[in-house]
Parts: C-alpha cells; sequence; structure tokens
C-alpha cells in the first residue's frame, strides 16, 4: 500500500477478490460451454497502429440472449475492438468465431451480413428523413417503387415489439429527443435481423428517464436472444444490465466478472489496474474526513 | 392482430400508427384542415409562400397591366418557362445532394452550339445531334462527380472551372460567325414555337391525369388500410381531384382561345413529374435526400454515396443540356449568347425560389416548377410594362432574397417547434 489513506482491510479484500474473479469467469465459461455455444467468440486478437499495440491478445465470448458490458478506461482499446468486429479495421492476428465457424470480417458490409448490428455513438441518422425512411435505409423494401405502407406496418410492428415511445413514426427523426433517436438508432440495428448487436456509449448524453428508456431497450434484446455487447463508461448502468463486465485495460484483458457477485470498486480497480486509483483514494479520503469530524 | 383487439378495445378503432396518445388525431377532413393549420404555424410552410406569392405577384400585374393574364400572353409565359425549368429541375438535384452546379448556363450554351455545328454545319440528323449533346452533358456530369468523390475538388470550384471551360469551348465549336441559325422548319425549332396540343388531346391527357391521381390515392389508402394504417378521408381524394381537373380544365380552356398548351411545356411538366416520382417513391430518390441530409449515415447505411453524387450531377448536366437544345430551338439559333447572361442564376434562383435548400436534403421536384414561375412571371410582367432589364434584374434580386429570408425564417420557426 502506498498511498497510507488507504486502510488496509480494504485494500486486500479488493485484491483477493479480484484474483477470484478470474478464477470466477473460467468457471462461468466453462458452464456456458456446457450449456449451449457462444454465438461469438474472440481468442487472442491482436491489433498494432505503428508503434503502438492497440489490443493485445484479446479473449471475448459472447452468448446468445446475454449482455456483455466492454469497460475500460479511455485507450484501453474498446473502440478498436468494436472496430474491428465492425469492420472498419481488420485484425493483425487472431480467430474470430461466428456461429461456430470461423470467420473474417474485412469491411463493414461483411460485418453486417454476418449479423453484427453496431450503433455508433453518433448515432448517423439522417434528420431530415421520417423514421421509417431511417429505419430501412439502405434496406427499403419494395420492388422498383419502395412499399412505404409495408415499410410503415414492420416500423410499427418492431417500435411496439421494443416498446418503444415514439409518437410517430412520419415525422422527422430531427424532432425527436436523445433517447428517441437511441432508440430509432438502435431499432434499426435489428431490421436486418442481426445474432449480435454492439452499442457504443448508448446512454452517454441522456437524461435520467431517457437512460431508462434505452437500458429497457437492451433487456427487451436479450429476450429477443440477442448477443448484446455494450460499451459503457457509466458504471450503474453497466451493473443495471449487464450479464457480465469485460474489463480491457491498456490492451489486454484486465478481469471477466458476473455482475451480480462483483461490486463497483472491484471494477474500478480492474479498470484502472490497482487498487491505489484515484477513484479509490477519493472515496477513502471522503469516509477518512468523515471518520476525522 | 385478433389477440390484441380482444384485450384492448382502443385498436379496434384506431389505427395502428394513431394509438400513441401524443399524436394529435384530426378526424374527417376538418381534422385534416386543422392539421394544415397547425403545420403552417409552427413552420412548416412548404410551398404555401411560394404559392401566395405567385398569386399576389399575378394580381399586381394584372392590375398594372390588363393584359397579363390574357391568353397570348400566358400562353408565351409557358413557353419562356419550359427550357428554363428544364434546367432549374436539374439544379434541384443538384441542391438536393449538398452540391452546386454553377456551370448549367454554358452546359446550356455548349449544348446548343453542338446542335447548330452538327444539324447545319454537318448535316447530321436532328436527333443525332441531340443525342450526342445530351450524351457530351452526361459525360462531363460524370467527370464533375469524379472529380469531387475521386479528389475531393468542392463542386463549387470544379463546376465555376467549368462555367469558364465550356463557355470557351462553346465559343470554339460556334467558330468565327458565332451565331448559327436553325431552319424555322425543322421539327425541333417547331417542337419549342409551334407544336400546341389541340384541345381535345389536352382534355384527355388531364383527364387521364386526374384518373391516375385518383387510382393511387385510392390504391394507397386500400393498402395502407390493409397494413392497419390510418387513412386520411375519402372526401381528400375526391376534392383533391376535382380541385386538380378544375383547374387543369380552366387553364386548357383559357389557353385554347389563344394557341393552347404548348407541347415544350407539357415535356416540362412530364419531366417534372417523373422526377417527383423518382424523387419520392424510388429508392434512389429516397438515398439522395439521404445523402444531402447526413453523407456519413447514408454511408454507414451501406449506400453507394459516391454514386448519389455522380448520378444527382449528371442529372443536374443532362437536363442543362436539354434546357440548351430547348433554349435554342425556342430562339431559332446557336449562338454565343445562348446560355449566357442571365440563365445560370436564373436556374438557380427558381430551384431555390421554389423551395429547395442550399444546405441539401429539402426540397421537392415541383419546386422547380413554382420557382420558375415566380421568376418568369415577373420577367414577363416587368416586360409588358415596358420596363427597363435594369428594374427586371433589380426586381428579381429582391424577390430572391425575399424567398430565402422566407426559408430562413420558417428554418428557424421548425427548429423553435423541434422540426428542423
Amino acid at each position: 500500500m502506498t498511498n497510507p489513506a488507504v486502510p488496509a482491510p480494504a485494500g486486500t479484500a479488493v485484491s483477493q477478490r479480484k484474483g477470484a474473479a478470474v478464477a470466477l469467469a473460467s468457471d462461468l465459461d466453462e458452464q456456458h460451454d456446457a450449456v449451449r455455444e457462444p454465438v461469438l467468440s474472440i481468442r487472442s486478437i491482436s491489433k498494432g497502429f505503428g508503434a503502438v499495440r492497440a489490443l493485445t491478445d484479446i479473449d471475448l465470448d459472447v452468448y446468445p440472449g446475454e449482455v456483455v458490458a466492454l469497460v475500460g478506461d479511455n485507450g484501453a482499446g474498446k473502440s478498436t475492438l468494436v472496430k474491428i468486429l465492425a469492420g472498419v479495421h481488420p485484425a493483425d492476428s487472431g480467430v474470430i468465431t461466428f456461429n461456430g465457424a470461423q470467420v473474417s470480417i474485412p469491411s463493414p458490409t461483411a460485418s453486417r451480413e454476418l449479423g453484427i448490428a453496431t450503433v455508433f455513438q453518433d448515432l448517423a441518422l439522417c434528420d431530415n428523413l421520417d423514421v421509417v425512411a431511417n429505419l430501412f435505409l439502405g434496406r427499403e423494401r419494395g420492388g422498383v417503387l419502395v412499399d412505404e405502407e409495408l415499410m410503415e406496418e414492420q416500423a410499427w410492428t418492431l417500435l411496439r415489439q421494443l416498446s418503444a415511445k415514439i409518437p410517430s413514426v412520419r415525422i422527422a427523426v430531427a424532432s425527436l429527443s436523445g433517447g428517441q433517436r437511441q432508440t430509432v438508432a438502435i431499432a434499426r440495428s435489428l431490421i436486418g435481423e442481426p445474432r449480435v448487436v454492439i452499442l457504443d456509449e448508448p446512454t452517454a448524453a441522456l437524461g435520467v428517464a431517457q437512460t431508462a428508456e434505452v437500458l429497457n431497450l437492451i433487456e427487451r434484446l436479450r429476450e429477443r436472444g440477442l448477443g448484446v455487447i455494450l460499451i459503457s463508461h457509466n458504471m450503474a448502468d453497466v451493473q443495471a444490465v449487464a450479464d457480465r463486465v469485460v474489463v480491457l485495460r491498456l490492451g489486454r484483458n484486465n478481469g471477466v466478472f458476473r455482475t451480480a457477485d462483483v461490486t463497483y470498486e472491484d471494477i474500478v480497480a480492474a479498470i484502472t489496474g490497482a487498487t491505489d486509483n484515484p477513484v479509490s483514494s477519493r472515496s477513502a479520503a471522503n469516509s477518512a474526513g468523515k471518520d476525522a469530524e | 392482430m385478433s389477440e390484441h383487439t380482444k384485450d384492448n378495445s382502443a385498436p379496434t378503432t384506431i389505427a395502428v400508427d394513431l394509438q400513441d396518445e401524443r399524436v394529435m388525431r384530426g378526424e374527417g377532413l376538418g381534422g385534416v384542415v386543422r392539421g394544415f393549420g397547425t403545420r403552417v404555424r409552427t413552420g412548416d410552410l412548404g410551398s404555401l409562400p411560394v404559392f401566395l406569392g405567385l398569386i399576389v405577384i399575378w394580381v399586381v400585374f394584372q392590375i398594372l397591366n390588363p393584359r397579363f393574364l390574357s391568353a397570348t400572353n400566358l400562353v408565351d409565359l409557358t413557353l419562356q418557362c419550359a427550357a428554363l425549368g428544364v434546367i432549374a429541375l436539374g439544379v434541384v438535384v443538384v441542391l438536393l445532394v449538398a452540391q452546386i452546379d454553377l456551370s448549367i448556363g454554358s452546359l446550356a450554351g455548349l449544348s446548343s452550339a453542338i446542335l447548330g455545328v452538327a444539324f447545319i454545319s454537318w448535316q447530321w440528323p436532328i436527333w443525332a445531334a441531340v443525342v450526342v449533346a445530351l450524351l457530351v452533358g452526361a459525360a462531363i456530369g460524370y467527370v464533375y462527380g469524379f472529380l469531387f468523390t475521386r479528389f475531393g475538388v468542392p463542386t463549387f470550384v470544379v463546376t465555376l472551372a467549368g462555367l469558364m471551360g465550356f463557355l470557351g469551348l462553346q465559343l470554339w465549336v460556334l467558330g468565327p460567325t458565332g451565331t448559327i441559325n436553325l431552319p424555322y422548319n425543322s421539327w425541333i425549332v417547331q417542337f419549342a414555337t409551334t407544336w400546341f396540343l389541340p384541345p381535345w388531346l389536352a382534355y384527355t391527357v388531364a383527364g387521364l391525369v386526374v384518373l391516375a391521381i385518383v387510382f393511387t390515392d385510392v390504391s394507397k389508402a386500400r393498402r395502407r388500410a390493409k397494413s392497419g394504417l390510418s387513412t386520411g378521408p375519402v372526401s381528400l381524394i375526391v376534392i383533391k381531384a376535382v380541385v386538380i381537373a378544375v383547374v387543369a380544365a380552366a387553364a386548357i380552356t383559357w389557353l385554347a382561345t389563344n394557341r393552347g398548351v404548348a407541347v415544350s411545356f407539357l415535356l416540362f411538366i412530364v419531366l417534372v413529374a417523373v422526377m417527383a416520382l423518382l424523387l419520392t417513391r424510388t429508392r434512389w430518390g429516397r438515398w439522395v435526400y439521404a445523402v444531402g441530409g447526413n453523407e456519413e449515415a447514408a454511408r454507414r447505411a451501406g449506400i453507394n454515396v459516391k454514386g448519389i453524387y455522380i448520378s444527382a450531377l449528371m442529372v443536374g448536366t443532362v437536363l442543362a443540356t436539354l434546357g440548351g437544345l430547348m433554349l435554342a430551338a425556342r430562339l431559332t439559333a446557336a449562338s454565343i449568347s445562348t446560355g449566357g447572361g442571365t440563365t445560370n442564376l436564373v436556374a438557380i434562383a427558381a430551384a431555390v425560389i421554389g423551395g429547395t435548400s442550399l444546405f441539401g436534403g429539402r426540397g421537392s421536384a415541383w419546386s422547380a416548377l413554382l420557382g420558375i414561375f415566380v421568376i418568369q412571371s415577373i420577367d414577363n410582367g416587368l416586360t409588358l410594362l415596358s420596363l427597363d432589364s435594369s428594374v427586371r434584374f433589380m426586381v428579381t434580386g429582391a424577390v430572391l432574397l425575399l424567398a430565402v429570408i422566407i426559408d430562413s425564417l420558417s428554418r428557424r420557426s421548425r427548429a423553435q417547434h423541434g422540426q428542423a
């Protein structure tokens, strides 16, 4: 313990539990394997940009009907991993298995066609088009002329399944709130019947009620049997919906936790890679200050 | 669906798209009228200001000079609108993808020069000269698109270079004489000056159009009802059809007291209608709006963004060359001044006055029709008042400014009402 402000018992507890959690995670994987195959499984993925090793030997499994939170500090490699899965960058080495078959993802189209839908942080919606046009953009239904009625009907069916609160699908996306726009973006990713949905910071810019709306939506994706990879900096959101938490640190795996068995401090410790991290010392200093009073 | 209706009484009467309590439900015709009033108040003006503006312009000119609304003058007006309207239609498509084509005037001039030289000097058949001119237009549009998508040169600059370059090419093609007269008895000149629909044919065409509109509306309502979506009131379909039929019949009857409906004007209307269909009901049109609204979103949706840019620029250049051919045919000559002067700015101004946004993603093919009517009505009216061209330019400039101000105000109002 370099920081005297941290009470010794708490520090040992964290380090003990971290070791236990890693062991537990491998148990978890074995349990899963006994029941069913992961829909997406990556092994030893590495990626470098010039002299920088962005990712080194990353492993990740996503099972159907499971929400996996991918957490880590800025620069931990979350975005790089997502971009590899979305087909934006190719991986330098490693194996990606999708649906039991080894695959390569050279382009965004290839990723989509495999059944991986990625919702990036900047939702990429066309503000001037209405909800129906945005949902089906690039996948319009119909023959020579687009079938507006069929698309509108399917849009309503999909939005009702997600219990989405969109008042009308014939208004421009510009007039929707942030949460509704996120809903449209997530609903759009489902149009191609994906098996895995990757959500990049879906609640980053949202208010309390809208965040709850999106979290409900994520649970509904899980109920549909989809594998969900959730990238978030918000530990409350992660603990609210994720089944497992995968921590990346400096481009390496730094622990896999089952959300039910892990505390906020454990995840923070794994993210920052130390028990004497600024977050823990702040809370420790606060509690120490209170004790002194 | 049956389970759905059993446990909940509301959906049995309310369509799928109107179940949200926040959606304002207007019942019947009154609801449609109230909905329109709400849209206008919140700044979603559509083409209403242009329409009202056109009526004001016509009333004012009619008061100033009773010959303005005479059949003779209105027939002249339709002839003046056709060629520039076709060019403006191309500008609309280019503006929709948030680009601009400044070289349309030079392209119109170049195509008229090609027609003159190929038809008169080389003795080609007219159709061959027309096809070559249109192919040249398409090729130029492709080159613009290639330079823009491959090297990222802004279309403003590419087409500015085109403006000067193709003006030079036009002068070079025409040679030292500078003017090539087209014989008055050639079909292309006849087409632009003396071909008019006989009244019975004009009425038949208008009748078929109204029937087609009713058929589309009814089949659309039927498909919506089948999908469990809301349908507008039947009375609206009837009223719309009756209004269009009455206006068309009145216009044809009035124009028929003079020469009638010009075939070149009919061609313009048909092109506008076809473009409106392409833009609103096909994938290509949807993608044009998407690229103009958010290029990155369109790319991520798997749309061939480069292809959309190139095709939109090609539509702009092809329609500009077609407009140039119509200009030359109407003036019975290909000269160095064809497509020069104000052609460029009139066509772009028409698209903007008609309600197409300069910033992409907003507008419709019909804005070319409305816009060119406004500009040519002003031009025609001021000419009737024997006012100097100096006044005409200043008035047209003021109207353009007014149109853009109205557009900006309605945009701000839309933003305030959350509909930007």
